[in-house]
C-alpha cells in the first residue's frame, strides 16, 4: 500500500504539467478550426490577424513549411488545402499574449469550396469496407465451423443490435505543447503525452530531424485514455509555430477544440446473434460490428476481439467493416475493442439468460473455457470464474430476484447486474537504465509516462524488489525522450513492458556490483526485445466481473448506480493502493458510458455538436455513490518477472455492461442504443 | 490605432498566498491566467476556461471560485489562496494529507482544485450552509458522504478518483471536528 | 475575445450613464465571461456593478424578501430566512451550477442566463437569437434537450436558469432601475417567449439596471426538484418549482412552473387554475398536468419531456400533497 511517490508535488501545486515551463520569452499559439465539413480552402485572409498588435504570425496552408515524412495524416498539419472534416486545423496564429493570440485567430478569414460531407454511420453505408486489420493487428474477420446454421438450428436465440455512441476521452489537462527551437537546430518539447520516445521519433520525422535533435520533457501527464498515446496534431503546431515566430511558443488545445482534433472512441453499431442450447451452451456466437473512421487515415476500433476471447463455442463469426467518413479520425480511448464489444456481447449475453431462464452468472460459468475459442491457445491463466464466485459472494447476488422489475422502494425501481470483463495482457519491448550511485542510492531511468496510472510508484517498487533495496533509497525517473527507450502508457501495458526493463537492468546492476560503488557510480542497462521474442505461446489475458445496482426513478427515468463491485483477476497486484483507484477509475469512466457519455453528430453541419464538459457529461462526484474493486490471488509464471497483467483498462470493460443489465433487471426494459438517459429510458417506462 | 483592436490594461493588486502583487493586466485576462502566467503561480490548473471543470478553484476573498470565469481587473485588491498556500510552513494541510493517504487522485491535474474546493466545503459546512441535497433547510446539515458528493461536483476528474475524494474530504472533516473538539 | 474597456459602477446612476451602446454589465461573470471567451458577447466596454449596494436580504413584515441584485447565489442559498421562509428558492438556487460558480455568480445574473443551446454557442453556425434571422438549425438538427411549450419557428431555446423557476412560481418581480427612473416587473413579463424576435431574451430596455428581487410570501408546503443526466452540475432536462395548499382534501392554492421546457421559466397558469378548489388526488394532478401540457409541440427529439413534465407535476403534488 504505498503512496505515489510524487504525491507531495501533486498536493502542492508544484508537479509541473506541460504549459507550466517557465520557459523565457515565450508567445502563445491559437488555432483556426475548418468551418465546412469538407472542402478545399480557397484563401485565407490575415490581414486583418496581422493588424492586431502583438500577433508574431500567422500560419496556414498558404505559408506553412513544408513538412517531412508526415507518418500520420493528422500530423500534416497546414500541408494542403484540403478540408477533411468540420474543426479541422487549418490555421494557426502566434501572438504575443494568449489573449491576443485567441483573438487574432478569430479574425483569420477563411474562404472554402464547400462540400457536403458524409458524416452519419450506418449499416447499409455502400462505403462500409473489410479493413486488412483491426487495431493495433489482429484479423478483422474470424470465422470457425458454420456460424449461420448453428445459429438458425440453435433452440435459444438471441438476435440483437446495439449501438454506441462516439465518445470523447477527455482528458482534464488539455493536448499540450511548448516548443523551443534551439540554436543547434535542436528541439525542446515540453509536452503532454503517454509516451516520450514516441513524441520524439514522430515529430523527428514530421520536421525531418534525427531523433537525438528531439527532446520531450513531460514527467507529469493530466490524463489522456488513449487520446495522448500518439502526439496530436498539437505538437506538430507548437513546434511549427515555435518556428514561424523564431520563439519558444506554448500551445493548449482548448477543450471545445479537442473534441475535432485529438480522438474519439468510434461509434459502432454491433449486431450480436447467440444460439444456445436450452441449458445455455453456446452453440453459435456471431459478432458483426460497423464502425466509422476518416478520410485522413484508417483507424479500424477492434470491436468484436473480445468475442474470440471470452466464451467458448464450436461456431464463430466475429466482422469489422468500416466506412471512411468526412468526420475527425477516431482514436484509441481507454480499452479499445474491449469496452464497446464486450458491451455488446455481455448485453445479449444477459438476454440469453433471461431467455434461457438461466442465472446470469451461471451461464457465464457454463461458457467457460480454458482454450482461447479464437486461437486455440490455452490461456497462460484465466480466473473469469473465480471472479465471477468472488463477486456474487461479497456483491449479494444471492438474494437477487430473477425476474425484472419487480423490485420497487418507493417510486424508484431497483436492480442488480453483472457482466464479465477481459483485457489482453500485452507486452512491448523496452529498454532501461539502473544507476548505483556512489551515496549507496540507486537511479533508475526509463521513458516511461506516469498518466495517473502510479507507474512511477509501481516502478519504483518492482526496482527496489529487484535491487532487494528499500523503496526510500531508489529513485525512478520517467517522461523524459533523453532516456532509455520505452513504449507508450496503453494497451495497458506499461507496467508490465517498463517494469521487465527495469527488472532486467536491475538484475545486471546487481551482477556488476562488487563491493563499494565508485565515485562515478555504477550502471547497468537492459533490451527486452529478445526476451520477449522468446516467450511461449499462450493467450494471455486479465479477466474480470462487474456487479451494479441501479435505482431507476418510475417517474422520470433517471438511473443511479447505488453499488458497483469489479472482482479482477490481472496476475500479480504490484502496488494494491494505486490499483484499486485505477480500476474504480476505469468502472467510473464505465458507468459514464453507461448513462450519459455521448457525442452528438450534427448532421447538418459534419461536427460534434457538444464540446464541452457541460454538454458532454462525464461522471461527476455524485453520480459515483459506492464502487469499489477487489482482486483474486493469481500466479502466472508466463506473462513476465512481476508476474503481473496490465489493469488501467480492463475496469471500463464490462462496467457498462452491468449498469445496463441492472437497469433491465430493475424495469424489464432492455436499452440496447447507450447511453441509457432518461430520454431513452422514459419512453419505454 | 484601432481602439477596437487595442488591448486595454489595467493596474491591479491582488494579494496571494499573503504576498501583494502590483500588475498591469489586460482586462480580457483571467484570475486564472494571470495567476498561471503572470506570477507563475501553475498549480492551479486550466482544464475547460469556461467554468465546467473546476481544475482552476481558488479561494477568493476566503470563498471557493472558478479562476478562469473572474476577470482578474474585476478582482482589483482581491484576496486569494491557491493549492500553493494550502500548506503552512511546509506542512500540508490536513486535507492535503487526506488527499495523499486516500489516493484521492491519478494524474493530479484536478487536484488542485479538488483541494481548494475540499478546503471550502469545510468552512461551507461548518457554517451550516446547505446543499442541493439537504433534505432540511432548516438545520445544519452534517457533512455525510451524499452532502460531501453534491458539494464536491463542480470538480471534475476524469480518472474516476471521487471514491478517494469524497473518504479524504470526510477524514479532514472528522480531523478538523476533532481538533476543534 | 475583443478587447474591451472596464469601469467599475459606484451607483445605478452612475452604472447608466456608464452603459453605452456596445456596453454590458458585469455581475459575477459566470455567464458573461463564458459567452465573451466563445466570441457570442462581444462587449466594447464591461460597466461592473458586482459592487453597488444592492448585496442585501431584506425580510418585509409580511413576510416578503427583497433581494438585493448584488447578492451571490451561496449567499442567496445560505441565508437562514430565505431557507425557513422561502426554502423553495433556496433549493432551487442549490440545484444549479457548482458551488464554486455559485459562489461568484450574482442573483440578477443569474435572471440574465443565456440559453445553453450548442448552436447558440457556436459562433461558427447559424443561430437567429445570436445572429437574427441567419435561421435555427436546431428545430431540424440537435434539441433533445430544447423547448416544448412556446417554442417559435424562429427559436427552440430553453431558459438554463434554476431559481428563475423557483421565482416564476412564487409570483416574484424584478426591480429595475431604467433611463426613465425605477419601475417592477412581474417576472412573468420578464423574460420573453422567442416568438420572431429570440435575441431579446427579457423585456429590459438597454441600460437597464436589475437593482433587486422582490418575493411574496408563499405559506404552503413547496419544493423544487430537477431531472438531469446526471446526478449534479448539469443543466436541467425538466425542473418543476411547486407549492401546494391542500385543506381538508382540497387545493386551496397552487403555484407551479416548470424549467427546461421554454424559453422562459413556464408558470403552468393551466394547470393550477385546473387544480384551485379540485380534490387533491392524484387524479386531479393528472388532469392538471395534462390540461398545462395539452400545449406542448415537442420536436423530433424531445417528446419525453411531455411525460417526463408531466410526471414531475404530478409526483410532486403528491409528495407535497401527501406532506399537508
Amino acid at each position: 500500500m504505498t503512496d505515489r511517490l510524487e504525491s507531495r508535488e501533486k498536493v502542492t501545486g508544484a508537479a509541473k504539467y506541460a504549459f507550466e515551463y517557465a520557459v523565457e520569452n515565450a508567445a502563445y499559439a491559437a488555432a483556426v478550426q475548418a468551418s465546412v465539413g469538407k472542402g478545399q480552402v480557397r484563401s485565407v485572409d490575415t490581414e486583418a490577424a496581422l493588424r492586431l498588435p502583438g500577433v508574431l504570425a500567422v500560419l496556414s496552408c498558404e505559408n506553412a513549411p513544408n513538412l517531412g515524412d508526415v507518418p500520420d495524416g493528422e500530423l500534416a498539419l497546414f500541408q494542403s488545402r484540403t478540408v477533411s472534416y468540420r474543426g479541422q486545423f487549418v490555421a494557426a496564429v502566434v501572438g504575443e499574449t494568449l489573449e491576443t493570440a485567441r483573438e487574432a485567430a478569430r479574425l483569420v478569414r477563411i474562404e472554402y469550396a464547400e462540400e457536403e460531407p458524409d458524416v452519419r454511420l450506418r449499416t447499409d453505408h455502400p462505403g462500409l469496407y473489410k479493413p486488412d486489420k483491426v487495431n493495433p493487428v489482429f484479423p478483422s474477420d474470424t470465422e470457425q465451423g458454420k456460424p449461420e446454421d448453428a445459429f438458425r438450428d440453435s433452440p435459444l436465440q438471441v438476435d440483437v443490435t446495439y449501438t454506441t455512441p462516439a465518445e470523447h476521452n477527455n482528458p482534464m489537462e488539455p493536448h499540450t505543447t511548448i516548443a523551443q527551437w534551439n540554436g543547434d537546430e535542436t528541439l525542446t518539447l515540453y509536452d503532454s503525452n503517454q509516451g516520450a520516445s514516441t513524441v520524439q521519433s514522430t515529430i523527428a520525422q514530421v520536421f525531418d530531424l534525427d531523433p537525438t535533435q528531439v527532446h520531450v520533457v513531460s514527467p507529469h501527464v493530466g490524463g489522456g485514455f488513449g487520446s495522448k498515446g500518439t502526439p496530436r496534431p498539437n505538437v506538430v503546431l507548437a513546434a511549427m509555430a515555435a518556428r514561424a515566430a523564431g520563439r519558444p511558443v506554448k500551445f493548449a488545445v482548448p477543450r471545445q477544440q479537442m473534441v475535432a482534433t485529438t480522438g474519439y472512441r468510434t461509434p459502432t453499431i454491433q449486431r450480436l446473434r447467440l444460439g444456445a442450447d436450452a441449458d445455455g451452451r453456446l452453440n453459435a456466437i456471431l459478432h458483426e460490428v460497423s464502425e466509422q473512421t476518416s478520410t485522413v487515415k484508417e483507424f479500424a476500433e477492434q470491436t468484436a476481439t473480445p468475442t474470440r476471447v471470452l466464451y467458448k463455442a464450436p461456431h464463430r463469426r466475429t466482422s469489422h467493416r468500416v466506412v471512411a467518413l468526412d468526420v475527425p479520425t477516431p482514436s484509441w480511448m481507454r480499452a479499445p475493442g474491449e469496452t464497446p464489444g464486450v458491451y455488446a456481447l455481455e448485453s445479449a449475453m444477459d438476454e440469453l439468460a433471461v431467455a434461457a431462464g438461466i442465472d446470469p452468472i451461471e451461464l457465464r460459468i457454463r461458457n467457460d473455457t480454458d482454450h482461447e475459442p479464437g486461437s486455440g491457445l490455452p490461456f497462460s491463466s484465466r480466473n473469469l470464474v473465480a471472479c465471477l464466485r468472488e463477486g456474487a459472494d461479497r456483491f449479494g447476488w444471492a438474494g437477487r430476484a430473477p425476474e425484472p422489475g419487480v423490485h420497487w422502494e418507493g417510486r424508484k425501481l431497483v436492480g442488480m447486474g453483472v457482466a464479465s470483463s477481459t483485457y489482453p495482457a500485452y507486452q512491448r519491448p523496452n529498454k532501461a537504465m539502473a544507476r548505483a550511485e556512489h551515496d549507496g542510492t540507486f537511479t533508475v531511468r526509463i521513458a516511461a509516462a506516469d498518466i495517473g496510472t502510479g507507474a512511477r510508484t509501481a516502478l519504483a517498487l518492482i526496482a527496489a524488489e529487484t535491487l532487494k533495496e528499500d523503496l526510500g533509497n531508489v529513485k525512478v525517473e520517467i517522461g523524459d525522450s533523453a532516456f532509455p527507450r520505452a513504449s507508450v502508457a496503453g494497451g495497458s501495458a506499461g507496467t508490465a513492458s517498463w517494469g521487465t526493463a527495469v527488472v532486467r537492468a536491475c538484475e545486471a546492476l546487481r551482477g556488476k556490483m562488487n563491493g563499494a560503488v565508485p565515485p562515478e557510480g555504477i550502471e547497468a542497462s537492459a533490451d527486452t526485445g529478445d526476451e520477449l521474442k522468446a516467450r511461449d505461446e499462450y493467450a494471455r489475458h486479465a479477466f474480470g466481473a462487474q456487479f451494479a445496482e441501479v435505482e431507476v426513478d418510475a417517474d422520470t427515468g433517471e438511473v443511479r448506480v447505488r453499488r458497483m463491485l469489479g472482482v479482477f483477476a490481472a496476475g500479480r497486484i504490484i502496488n494494491p493502493k494505486t490499483a484499486r483507484s485505477q480500476f474504480i477509475g476505469g468502472m467510473t469512466m464505465g458507468v459514464g458510458m453507461a448513462l450519459m457519455e455521448e457525442s452528438v453528430m450534427d448532421t447538418e453541419f459534419g461536427d460534434y455538436l457538444n464540446r464541452d464538459l457541460a454538454q458532454y457529461h462525464v461522471p461527476a462526484c455524485a453520480d459515483v455513490r459506492d464502487i469499489d474493486a477487489v482482486w483474486v490471488e493469481e500466479s502466472d509464471p508466463h506473462l513476465n518477472p512481476m508476474g503481473s497483467k496490465g489493469i488501467g483498462e480492463i475496469g471500463i470493460v464490462g462496467a457498462a455492461a452491468a449498469v445496463g443489465n441492472a437497469v433491465h433487471h430493475a424495469t424489464g426494459i432492455r436499452v440496447r442504443d447507450l447511453p441509457i438517459t432518461p430520454a431513452r429510458l422514459l419512453t419505454a417506462l | 490605432m484601432d481602439s477596437e483592436v487595442t488591448p486595454v490594461h489595467a493596474d491591479i493588486t491582488l494579494r496571494v498566498n499573503g504576498t501583494e502583487h502590483r500588475l498591469s493586466v489586460d482586462t480580457r485576462a483571467s484570475l486564472l491566467d494571470v495567476l498561471r502566467e503572470d506570477l507563475g503561480l501553475t498549480g492551479s490548473k486550466k482544464g475547460c476556461d469556461h467554468g465546467q471543470c473546476g481544475a482552476c478553484t481558488i479561494l477568493l476573498g476566503g470563498r471557493r471560485a472558478n479562476g478562469c470565469l473572474a476577470l482578474a481587473v474585476a478582482h482589483d485588491g482581491a484576496e486569494i489562496v491557491t493549492v500553493e498556500g494550502l500548506a503552512q510552513d511546509g506542512r500540508l494541510s490536513p486535507v492535503q494529507e487526506a488527499f495523499i493517504e486516500n489516493d484521492a487522485f491519478q494524474c493530479g491535474y484536478c487536484t488542485s482544485g479538488q483541494l481548494c474546493s475540499a478546503t471550502a466545503v469545510l468552512d461551507e459546512a461548518e457554517n451550516g450552509w446547505p446543499s442541493a441535497v439537504t433534505t432540511d433547510l432548516g438545520s445544519d446539515p452534517a457533512l455525510d458522504d451524499d452532502e460531501i458528493r453534491e458539494r464536491m461536483s463542480g470538480n471534475l476528474c476524469r480518472c474516476g478518483a471521487y471514491v478517494g475524494i469524497v473518504a479524504a474530504v470526510r477524514e479532514a472533516s472528522q480531523r478538523k471536528e476533532a481538533a476543534e473538539a | 475575445m475583443r478587447p474591451f474597456a472596464y469601469e467599475r459602477a459606484t451607483s445605478a446612476e452612475d452604472a447608466l450613464e456608464r452603459h453605452n451602446d456596445g456596453a454590458v454589465y458585469l455581475g459575477g461573470g459566470t455567464n458573461l465571461v463564458d459567452l465573451m471567451r466563445l466570441g457570442v458577447e462581444e462587449p466594447s466596454r464591461l460597466v461592473d456593478v458586482a459592487h453597488l449596494p444592492y448585496d442585501r436580504i431584506e425580510l418585509r413584515p409580511d413576510g416578503s424578501l427583497v433581494i438585493g441584485a448584488a447578492v451571490s447565489n451561496s449567499a442567496l442559498a445560505a441565508d437562514r430566512t430565505v431557507r425557513e421562509g422561502h426554502p423553495l428558492l433556496a433549493q432551487a438556487v442549490l440545484a444549479g451550477a457548482s458551488g464554486q460558480i455559485r459562489n461568484l455568480a450574482t442573483v440578477g445574473g443569474n435572471l440574465l442566463q443565456r440559453t445553453r443551446c450548442s448552436y447558440f454557442q457556436d459562433t461558427s453556425k447559424p443561430c437567429n437569437k445570436r445572429d437574427p434571422g441567419s435561421g435555427c438549425p436546431a428545430r431540424e438538427g440537435e434539441h433533445h434537450n430544447l423547448a416544448i411549450l412556446g417554442h417559435s419557428e424562429a427559436c427552440v431555446a430553453t431558459h438554463p436558469s434554476d431559481m428563475a423557476v423557483a421565482l416564476a412560481a412564487l409570483g416574484a418581480s424584478i426591480r429595475v432601475q431604467g433611463r426613465d427612473g425605477e419601475r417592477t416587473i412581474p417576472i412573468e413579463d420578464f423574460h420573453r417567449l422567442p416568438d420572431n424576435e429570440p435575441e431579446r431574451d427579457t423585456t429590459l430596455e438597454p441600460g437597464d439596471l436589475i437593482t433587486a428581487v422582490e418575493v411574496p410570501p408563499v405559506g404552503m408546503p413547496s419544493r423544487y426538484r430537477k431531472v438531469r443526466e446526471r446526478a449534479s452540475f448539469a443543466f436541467a432536462l425538466v425542473s418543476i418549482a411547486a407549492a401546494l395548499d391542500v385543506d381538508d382534501g382540497q387545493v386551496r392554492d397552487v403555484r407551479l412552473a416548470l424549467g427546461g421546457v421554454a424559453h422562459k421559466p413556464w408558470r403552468a397558469w393551466r394547470a393550477e387554475e385546473v387544480l384551485r378548489g379540485a380534490q387533491a388526488t392524484e387524479e386531479s394532478f393528472l388532469r392538471a398536468a395534462e390540461a398545462e401540457l395539452e400545449a406542448a409541440e415537442p420536436l423530433r427529439d424531445n417528446a419525453y419531456k411531455v411525460p417526463l413534465a408531466r410526471n414531475l407535476i404530478v409526483r410532486t403534488l403528491m409528495e407535497l400533497g401527501e406532506g399537508s
